[in-house]
């Protein structure tokens, strides 16, 4: 419970942390909200009235602090963009799409890899495990806009399976909406699924390998007995804590991949907002991207806590 | 060799790599920035690789783009690594509020949008510059390494020779430097291949997104992000600037793998 | 064994949701869906709207008194016709009768009045300041009596005329136009309906989703998957990937592309330096690599669709002539060149690709260039706002359907003159045109101002960007204007 507790007050002073490092971030980089509002033809008066009626020649502290005090009472203001939407308002949809992208993606990397892992353990081919490890590295290697690219030049320009481009969101119908963030889904979990493949079967072989794997062996035991009553319950926490990062890059990556196959969520909307300066979109969708991180290492964390109960004692450190 | 087939077969396609990249610094078949042919040639035997939408010949930027990539990865994972490693080390082997104070700002790191932080780090540093990219991609790489190699300093703390040292009034650098330090190569060496694999795609990203990254030495990740419009009518574009960058961080990778097994 | 049936299994989901993927697609019936790059981000509201991008679409549902036409003239819209009296002071409108708003109310001459004291009133258009006084006389007619004449007066009563006691403008606008605002999303889509009241030619198709693709690539993408039917402010590069199924239909951007030179840093404070430039930089060359061929070459702050105040004898007045860029370069005192950085917003590919070119034609006459690319927001503080550049690849376009919105901003003591121009004549022929009343002689003294630019190589100037739109086959209509507007009224379906 203390455990629990430590680590819930951790995650708080990150967030503090974040949301600090993006209010300097913006003071920092160099683009003004409101001329970039106002464009080519504004003059230099309407773009000095319009910082003060949006708040921006107050100093950075106090702007920080009215944010925090916004923050804990539910009210993110509104956009300096979009002139008569609420943050909430404007957000709440975008991370609809984005939290359905990424547990499909999640899914996926899940219920595809975890048999092939355990499978690809088992295989004793030398040429089959090279293989493995090549097709990971590959996968690895190609930038996910490449992925997306394809993808899209495959199903979509080819196979026609999908129409780019033609996302109808959750509202409107789910059945539809879900069959189009089926291929941006597909390129998140790629790279994932190989990289996961890859670190179950040698984490599982290297349990294989110890003392006491042979030990069960030579008592007899059935080889799926040992796989699923030893080898798996002690190579489960490597493995959930390997899923918590993923879980956390997952959100990186939809942020490349919603602007590859025009998917509105939150990732394509952060990148709209940092250019066009929209500081209070910005700073909630970092807040909701770095309690997405910060939450998954944690649930990993807390999950190898329920896994594996030795680790309680050495929880402290 | 043939015990290690991945690390001769990673040496062999890096070797070819790295001889283009010195060659590219004296010779290249066309100045990579002329326009030497009509746009958009398909590959042939003077043009290789075929040209781009300026008629500029492909090959030629391929062999100048490679360096810049090799750069960028390579630069950042020094900086990432170097600063990582120390960051990580130290705190791991003092502990206490010190440490927990820098871990909480490294989760603030890792938890920031990248692009952002790139943004930031890019603005601070003036003009947007290839070497600017490095040193913000280098940054936002700083946490995972400390993590890694805090992991390890933590694990190798307290084994028995390292309390043998230290009873011994050894002091702290030395037992840092002389016994833990080497023992935890082993874990950093994965972590500095998949760095290279992530450096190399992030400046990729960054160039598709348009952050920091300039056309006056274009990295192969700035070309496949110009190839991409060219998809349908010059796939040879893609292909080969994608295929040099995938074949750069395989073989980095596989180096790496190799290096892993001979360690064992 | 086991893994084939693994590998089956996955090969069975993946084609049961593409199956699903391939009912999602219906067909459309009477529905245009338009490509735009840029979200209507900004206030609905006519009057408070600023983006250029906003302004461009809400075109077709909003009318001002007058309405600009095709041929760059202004005709009477929302009135039946109008006089100007004699000394320019008074404008009388017959307001046009039946004519609905969107919800229904009819317009009255009480709506007119409110529109354009608003305008005044609120400060939201500085071409409203000289209005002294707006009545109505009857119930379908409206004096405006104006301070001191000006002939730009008509082209601000385009603004748009809104019904007096609606509220919600900002989020659910309703105007007079042929098309009805339904709905928005932020980043996703902007509907629109045809307004089955409206007063003139009725729309020819019953629904446009404007769909935002800030990606052309992706754009170019969503056209070849069939999820978008047309797409305007393409390039001829991108037309030549779209292929059959497309027709191409060709304008221009209406914008001043240049190389625009910071006039008071060195070297560029230097005439012959930038005059060297002129004849170092070949617009033709870029516009046959870069744009194959296609766009409207210029030579000073005007482009060809404004055929008023054209002059087309500015284009050729520096021809491609390298020796004689060496030659003023060394008489500038640079016989060995010199270095410069070009800074170009990185969001607006056209401009980096021209920039691209102009680096490779300044090094055959031994200048060194680099090409230095930024977020659109840093260009507008630093370049635009600090005026902290050398040079700068971008294009300018007119906010209004007059010469002053191209050429106002290069007089010394504008604000944005943020190539730091500073030219007596200039100012001088600038002052004199506001006080001249008669359309000729003020068309005159735009012109000679236009020559002035040229003549002291203001900046180098290129084209006016060809600006195509992709449209499917089968669906025709599209309207071009000398200024940027999409008039979305005329698409309709071949039968």
């Amino acid at each position: 419970m203390r455990y629990a507790a430590k680590k819930l007050a951790s995650l708080i002073l990150t967030m503090l942390i974040v949301t600090l490092m993006t209010f300097i971030a913006f003071s920092l980089i160099s683009g003004d909200p409101a001329s970039t509002m106002l464009g080519t033809n504004a003059e230099a008066d309407e773009i000095e009235a319009l910082r003060d009626e949006l708040g921006l020649n107050k100093p950075l502290h106090v702007r920080y602090i009215d944010w925090v005090r916004g923050f804990f009472t539910g009210d993110l203001g509104s956009s300096y963009r979009y002139r008569s939407q609420s943050v909430v308002e404007l957000i709440s949809p975008k991370l609809q799409v984005t939290l359905i992208l990424s547990v499909m993606s999640f899914l996926m990397i899940i219920i595809v890899s975890l048999p092939l892992g355990l499978v690809a353990a088992g295989a004793k081919s030398r040429f089959y495990r090279r293989f493995r490890s090549a097709l990971n590295r590959l996968v690895m290697a190609v930038p996910s806009f490449f992925t997306g690219l394809i993808v899209t030049w495959i199903f979509g320009i080819t196979l026609k399976w999908f129409t780019h481009g033609s996302y109808v969101s959750w509202s409107v119908s789910p059945a539809k909406s879900i069959a189009y963030l089926v291929y941006p889904a597909i390129c998140i979990a790629l790279p994932r699924i190989a990289m996961t493949v890859n670190m179950l079967s040698s984490t599982v072989e290297a349990e294989l390998r110890k003392d006491y794997a042979r030990t069960v062996r030579s008592r007899g035991a059935r080889e799926s007995k040992l796989l699923f009553g030893h080898i798996l319950k002690n190579s489960l926490p490597p493995i959930i804590t390997f899923l918590g990062q993923t879980a956390a890059e997952i959100i990186a990556a939809s942020v490349i991949v919603e602007q590859v196959f025009m998917v509105p969520g939150l990732g394509r909307f952060l990148i709209s907002s940092i250019s066009n300066r929209d500081y209070p979109v910005v700073e909630a969708i970092v807040v909701i991207i770095a309690l997405w991180v910060v939450a998954s290492s944690t649930a990993a964390d807390l999950i190898n806590l329920g896994v594996d109960p030795r680790l309680r004692r050495g929880a402290g450190e | 060799m043939r015990k290690n087939p991945g690390l001769f077969f990673g040496l062999f396609i890096f070797g070819l790599l790295i001889a283009g990249i010195i060659t590219a610094y004296f010779w290249t078949p066309y100045d990579p920035e002329a326009f030497v042919a009509s746009a958009l040639e398909p590959p042939t035997l003077r043009h290789i690789f075929g040209t781009d939408d300026f008629g500029r010949d492909i090959f030629s930027r391929v062999m100048k783009g490679a360096g810049t990539t090799l750069a960028v990865g390579a630069f950042t994972i020094v900086i990432g690594a170097l600063v990582g490693l120390f960051i990580g080390a130290v705190t791991g082997y003092f502990g206490g509020a010190f440490d927990e104070i820098i871990m909480r700002i490294n989760d603030a790191i890792t938890a920031f949008p990248s692009i952002l932080l790139a943004l930031v780090i890019i603005s601070l540093l003036g003009p947007e510059k290839t070497s600017n990219l490095v040193i913000a991609l280098g940054i936002a790489f700083i946490p995972s390494y400390a993590r890694v190699s805090r992991t390890a300093v933590l694990r190798e703390k307290n084994q028995n020779y390292v309390t043998a040292a230290r009873l011994m009034g050894a002091a702290n650098f030395r037992i840092m430097s002389v016994h833990i330090l080497p023992n935890t190569v082993s874990v950093l060496l994965p972590a500095l291949t998949i760095g290279f694999n992530n450096a190399v795609l992030a400046e990729a990203s960054m160039s598709y997104l348009g952050i920091g990254v300039s056309p006056v030495d274009p990295s192969l990740g700035f070309m496949l992000k110009a190839s991409q419009s060219f998809l349908f009518s010059a796939p040879w574009y893609a292909i080969t600037t994608g295929l040099t960058m995938v074949l750069m961080v395989l073989s980095v990778g596989l180096i790496g793998d190799g290096l892993k097994k001979i360690g064992r | 064994m086991k893994k084939q049936m693994i590998a089956l299994c996955l090969a069975i989901l993946l084609s049961v949701l593409a199956l699903a993927a391939c009912s999602a697609q219906e067909e459309k019936a009477d529905e245009i869906v338009f490509g735009i790059a840029q979200d209507l981000d900004d206030d609905l509201d006519p009057h408070k709207m600023i983006s250029a991008g906003t302004k461009e679409i809400m075109f077709n549902v909003f009318e001002g008194l007058l309405k600009p036409t095709t041929e760059g003239e202004l005709a009477p819209a929302l009135c039946e016709s109008y006089e100007i009296s004699a000394d320019r002071l008074s404008y009388t409108f017959k307001i046009r009768q039946g004519v609905k708003f969107h919800n229904g109310s009819p317009l009255t001459a009480d709506d007119v009045v409110y529109s354009l004291l608003r305008l005044r009133d609120e400060g939201l258009n500085a071409g409203f300041a000289i209005v002294a006084s707006v009545e109505k006389t009857d119930e379908s007619t409206v004096v405006i009596k104006l301070s001191e004449p000006s002939v730009e007066f008509p082209t601000y009563l385009t603004a748009a005329i809104i019904p007096a006691d609606y509220k919600e403008q900002s989020s659910k606008p309703v105007g007079t136009g042929p098309f009805k605002f339904i709905s928005r999303e932020a980043q996703e889509n902007i509907v629109l309906e045809r307004f089955d009241d409206y007063w003139g030619e009725k729309a020819g198709v019953q629904k446009v989703t404007l769909k935002i693709i800030e990606n052309a690539d992706s754009l170019i993408l969503s056209l070849q998957s069939g999820a978008v039917d047309v797409a305007s402010h393409l390039t001829a590069a991108q037309i030549a990937q779209l292929g059959d199924g497309f027709t191409a239909e060709t304008d221009t951007m209406k914008l001043v592309q240049a190389l625009y030179l910071n006039n008071a840093v060195k070297p560029f404070d230097d005439i012959r330096v930038r005059q060297a430039l002129c004849y170092a930089i070949d617009k033709y060359e870029i516009i046959n690599t870069v744009f194959g061929g296609y766009g409207s070459p210029i030579g000073s702050s005007m482009y060809p669709a404004f055929s008023k105040y054209f002059l087309p004898e500015l284009t050729d007045y520096y021809t491609h002539d390298a020796q004689k860029a060496k030659a003023l370069l060394s008489e500038a005192g640079y016989p060995d060149g010199f270095s410069m950085t070009i800074t170009v917003p990185s969001n607006y590919q056209p401009h980096i690709d021209t920039a691209t070119v102009i680096v490779k034609q300044l090094k055959e006459v031994g200048i060194n260039a680099e090409l230095r690319l930024v977020e659109w927001a840093s260009w507008l503080e630093d370049v635009y706002g600090n005026r902290d550049f050398e040079s700068t690849v971008v294009g300018f376009d007119a906010s209004q359907m007059t010469a002053r919105a191209l050429l106002e901003r290069f007089t010394s003591t504008h604000k944005r003159d943020f190539i730091n121009y500073s030219s007596e004549t200039y100012d001088e022929l600038f002052a004199r045109a506001m006080v001249t009343y008669d359309d000729l002689e003020q068309t005159e003294i735009y012109k000679a101002m236009e020559r002035e630019l040229t003549e002291n190589a203001a900046n180098v100037y290129i084209q006016d960007i060809a600006d195509m739109v992709a449209v499917r086959k089968g669906i025709s209509g599209v309207r071009f204007y000398p200024i940027d507007v999409i008039d979305l009224s005329g698409l309709h379906f071949e039968s």
